[in-house]
């Protein structure tokens, strides 16, 4: 460790054939991840994916089973945390609630014997907007600030690496979104390398350069957000970031640049490319918002899927868009948003409609369908809540 | 509470003033127990402290007056013992502090992840209560006695010179009143680091902290409410302990402490002034030193 000195910029992070087991389960089966110096990374996924052990694996809190970490290209994994140019802002905070706010920001600086560690705290404090509360011990300050607080202890050090366990988890809607602008202007400004670790995807989308979906201890797909969320790669990743409508099915017929899958009857094409697999069995998607409605059938048309007729089971109005969910006979229930440009609803529940969208849209996954699925298919809240409300009203249409 | 604040002036000073009927009948007892039991002996060994002798009475027997020459009597009689309490009182609380420390860090700490053996390591501390004081002390005499395996042990072993003995020394005495109160420190020491946040330690070690740094600039200062209650519990009895002392247990003729002297003057030279302005002193200087140490080690705010 260079004592008494700042990192001169962000390092990059190479995480090479990491494993963690702890007594009784494994948390990373295997890990292979490079993050470049300067960039602003999330990792996402559920929780028990992992990702917090990624995250104190990298801080030197726990030791890897196997592999070995590289921080700006030099081997740390057998260094302790406080040897490593690594900070942290922990989910709890973890401030010191006998120091004043000052001391908390102070604290990293001290312990490396940097010169005038008083003003550089300040300078922190006013970064993230507190210096008028340095005095104050942090169980007086709100959430926010408290979290404010600890982003100013950990970037006020000027690590190579700053690591966010999901930091942003305590705040209101409002606040976080406040913290979400000013985490990426203070990425931007510093320079730092952030490493953000989240289960909100949409935190995930708006503030990194870069997401990895983590699952089950393992990387599912790696990309800008944009990427992602246009052209996911698995069923996990199609669902866990934003929503998406799947359809297994046999591929029936293929062209030069597009295959075709007969699902149930229903044929659904994809361009070659979004395609993962282009043999056998497949799974296909389409994102909620591509889909149009129809209230009557469209015409066939090359570069057009069409799904229908099929009836609206569900309207729920959401300001900016409305969410209908429609049982197509053979398929699986479709979701559709579209978006509120004129008043009201476009279509009435239990009325027959189309889906149409572009074939350009589609995405084809490269999960194995023949294989069980990561997940039971269970019935989603919004169904459960439409199948409940159906009985309640024939029930009283009996009566 | 918040509709007090639209209610009318009079309801707003009755609402007090029924409280505080029933708190002064709930406090009665506790009130009417301390002034007969603490207040009153209080006072009457105050006048006792400016008691003389009859003159041409018996022994034993004293009038009321105002002679303020006990102090300074026992002052210069007894200040050798008094100095030596305080010495061997402090010295108690410190190895009793550093014996104690790593006990309760080891209980509330490490073992959380254990909670059978945190449970048993605490019965273990309190085990030695469900036998008396006294029996402790005496079977430690007996231990640490000339003739014992312990001591003979050392003898054979040429760490201890042939002649010398540890009953009767000071070392003996400390020894005591540090087993004595061990349990007393600990305690209160366990309870605050069960509370710890070992998340904090993490935080401090991913703040370039090494681990020793950590312990006095984390750990330390939030077990201070620990130490605190802990030392008081441990220096106030010990400076006033006269059985670990006493030539009966594991004292000598020149280990005598202030209870031992006040013991002394009480029942067998029949000196009441002098016990009573021993016993004075004793409180005095407790009171001063203690107030010192909370004001030093800045808990005012956490008692």
């Amino acid at each position: 460790m260079a004592s008494g000195t700042f990192a001169e910029s962000g390092a990059d992070l190479e995480l090479v054939g990491i494993k963690k087991r702890f007594p009784g389960f494994t948390a990373i089966e295997h890990l292979d991840l490079t993050i470049p110096a300067g960039s602003f990374f999330a990792l996402l996924g559920p929780s028990g994916c992992g990702k917090t052990t990624t995250l104190r694996l990298v801080a030197g809190l726990e030791d890897p089973t196997e592999g070995s970490i590289l921080i700006g290209g030099k081997d740390v994994t057998h260094l302790k945390p406080f040897q490593r140019q690594v900070n942290t802002v922990f989910q709890s905070y973890a401030l010191f609630p006998h120091m004043t706010v000052l001391d908390n920001v102070a604290f990293g600086l001290r312990r490396r014997k940097i010169e005038d560690p008083v003003a550089k705290a300040h300078e922190a404090l006013v970064l993230v907007e507190l210096d008028h509360l340095a005095a104050r011990k942090p169980q007086q300050l709100s959430g926010g600030q408290q979290q404010r607080v600890a982003l100013a202890r950990a970037i006020v050090n000027r690590p190579a690496l700053l690591l966010l366990d999901e930091p942003l988890g305590a705040l209101d809607l409002k606040l976080r979104r406040q913290m979400q602008l000013e985490l990426k202007s203070i990425q931007e400004e510093v320079g730092l390398t952030f490493v953000h670790v989240t289960h909100d995807q949409e935190e995930a989308m708006t503030m990194a350069d870069t997401v990895a979906v983590m699952n089950k201890g393992e990387i599912e797909q790696l990309g800008a957000p944009q990427d992602l969320y246009e052209l996911p790669r698995t069923a996990f990743v199609a669902n866990f970031l934003g929503q998406s409508n799947l359809f297994t099915g046999h591929v029936a017929s293929t062209t030069s640049n597009s295959i075709t899958v007969d699902v149930e009857g229903a044929k659904i094409t994809v361009p070659t490319k979004r395609a993962q697999r282009h043999k056998g069995e497949v799974t296909v998607g389409i994102r909620p918002e591509k889909l149009h409605l129809h209230k009557d059938e469209p015409k066939k048309a090359a570069g057009i899927n069409s799904i229908g007729p099929g009836r609206i089971i569900d309207v729920s109005f959401s300001g900016v868009s409305t969410q209908y969910t429609v049982a197509v006979p053979g398929l699986d229930n479709l979701t559709v948003f579209q978006q509120n440009t004129t008043f009201g609803p476009i279509a009435e529940e239990g009325s027959e409609v189309w889906a149409s969208w572009d074939v350009d849209h589609g995405f084809g996954l490269e999960d194995d369908p023949g294989a069980a699925p990561r997940f039971p298919a269970d019935t989603d809240t919004a169904t459960i809540a439409v199948q409940k409300r159906r009985a309640l009203k024939s029930e009283l249409e009996e009566a | 509470m918040a509709f007090s604040a639209f209610a009318t002036g009079t309801a707003k000073e009755q609402a007090p003033r029924r409280k505080s009927k029933i708190a002064l009948l709930l406090l009665l007892p506790g009130i009417l127990y301390l002034m007969l039991f603490f207040l009153v002996p209080l006072v009457s060994l105050v006048i006792t402290s400016f008691q003389q002798p009859i003159p041409y009475g018996d022994i034993g027997e004293f009038q009321n007056a105002f002679k303020w020459e006990n102090y300074v009597e026992v002052v210069n009689t007894y200040g050798e013992h008094i100095f030596r309490s305080f010495a061997y009182a402090i010295l108690a609380t410190i190895f009793a502090l550093l014996f104690s420390y790593p006990l309760a860090y080891f209980i509330g700490v490490k073992a959380r992840r254990w909670p059978l053996l945190q449970n048993l390591m605490l019965v273990l501390v309190i085990a030695p209560f469900f036998i008396s004081f006294l029996l402790r002390t005496l079977a430690w005499k007996s231990i640490l006695s000339d003739e014992s395996f312990v001591i003979s042990g050392l003898k054979a072993l040429s760490l201890m010179a042939p002649d010398a003995h540890f009953t009767g020394t000071p070392a003996a005495v400390v020894f005591g009143l540090t087993y004595n109160f061990i349990p007393f420190m600990t305690l209160p020491l366990y309870s605050t680091l069960e509370r710890l946040d070992t998340r904090l330690l993490e935080a401090g070690s991913d703040l370039y902290s090494k681990p020793a740094m950590t312990f006095f600039k984390v750990t330390l200062p939030l077990s201070m409410t620990g130490i605190v209650s802990g030392v008081l519990l441990t220096f106030i009895p010990a400076a006033g302990d006269y059985i670990n002392a006493s030539r009966d247990f594991l004292g000598g003729t020149g280990t005598q402490m202030i209870g031992n002297v006040i013991e002394s003057n009480f029942l067998v030279t029949l000196n009441y002034p002098a016990a009573a302005a021993l016993s004075i002193i004793l409180m005095a200087v407790i009171l001063v030193m203690v107030t010192v140490y909370v004001k030093r080690s800045g808990t005012e705010d956490l008692l």
